[in-house]
């Protein structure tokens, strides 16, 4: 293994990470909801009863870059390189999973974790498991950048 | 009405939360992904920060029956230890490393109406629609 000094962003990362849990907490608190993000799509998709809760959330999600661009300035520009039918695959792939897990990177991840849920200790460590599997696969394996 | 605006303001740090800290940039989520590679360990910083908080809202949470807005407590089960969680984190996890997106950073990808994240977002809520008549099968 070898660090990446030149991209590690340790302070923006761990800024970005207490927002995130601010808004994790500020959700639980307020609404008696975990922020699983998966898990309020997968509701809009099915038509929940609670759906018009779960659009404020999603809505303020897809806010946030019009938000950022009126209060910080430019947006950070991300980068993606993957081709389209794999990107289409990957997004298949993942709405089929966290479907099936009942949870993601958010409702595992940040939330179960800080809840102390053996339950999403598992899911963490299986997609984070296959998903650096994955990226080594198509890295080192098959050569892709 | 509170409890729609409560529910925005949190999507809303959310979002800003992802774009701060690297997460809905892709290719940086790869570098974290790339233990063996050039590894970027940044966004471990984001789970220990976002758990760092977190933690204790959710302590205080797990004692209440009602939230601030008088919205019932919902927190799922803990405990189930399952091969459907396994299963199925597994075959998220392969979708993340493909792309480098998860369902959060892919709203934010389309909230910047790149032709990329909104084919994301497309694909990802046809794989939710399609779970439906596969989980009848499965089960």
């Amino acid at each position: 293994m070898q660090i990446a000094w030149d991209s590690f962003t340790p302070f923006a990362s761990l800024a970005g990470g207490l927002l995130i849990g601010l808004a994790a907490s500020w959700l639980v608190l307020m609404n008696g909801r975990i922020a699983g993000i998966s898990g309020m799509l997968a509701g809009l998709v099915d038509r929940a009863g609670d759906w018009p809760l779960r659009l404020a959330f999603v809505l303020g999600l897809l806010a946030a870059p019009l938000v950022w661009r009126g209060l910080v300035g430019p947006l950070p520009v991300p980068q993606l390189s993957t081709p389209l039918p794999l990107l289409l695959l990957a997004g298949v792939l993942v709405g089929i999973g966290t479907r099936l897990a009942a949870g993601c990177t958010s409702g595992h991840g940040v939330c179960g974790l800080s809840r102390l849920s053996p339950r999403s200790l598992l899911a963490t460590l299986s997609f984070m498991g296959s998903a650096g599997l994955t990226v080594f696969v198509m890295r080192h394996l098959l050569g892709w950048s | 009405m509170a409890k729609l605006l409560s529910a925005l303001i949190a999507g809303l740090l959310f979002g800003l939360g992802l774009l701060l800290s690297g997460m809905s940039n892709p290719a940086k989520v790869l570098g974290f992904l790339d233990v063996s590679g050039r590894w970027d360990p940044s966004l471990a910083l984001v789970m220990a920060g976002a758990i760092a908080v977190a933690f204790f809202a959710f302590r205080r949470a797990e004692g209440q029956t009602h939230s601030v807005l008088g919205e019932p407590m919902q927190l799922p089960d803990k405990s189930r230890l399952t091969l459907r969680l396994v299963l199925g984190s597994v075959l998220f996890g392969i979708g993340w490393g493909l792309a480098g997106i998860c369902p959060g950073p892919g709203l934010v990808l389309a909230g910047m109406a790149l032709p990329d994240g909104l084919w994301f977002v497309a694909a990802m809520l046809l794989g939710m629609l399609l779970f439906r008549p596969l989980s009848r099968c499965l089960s």
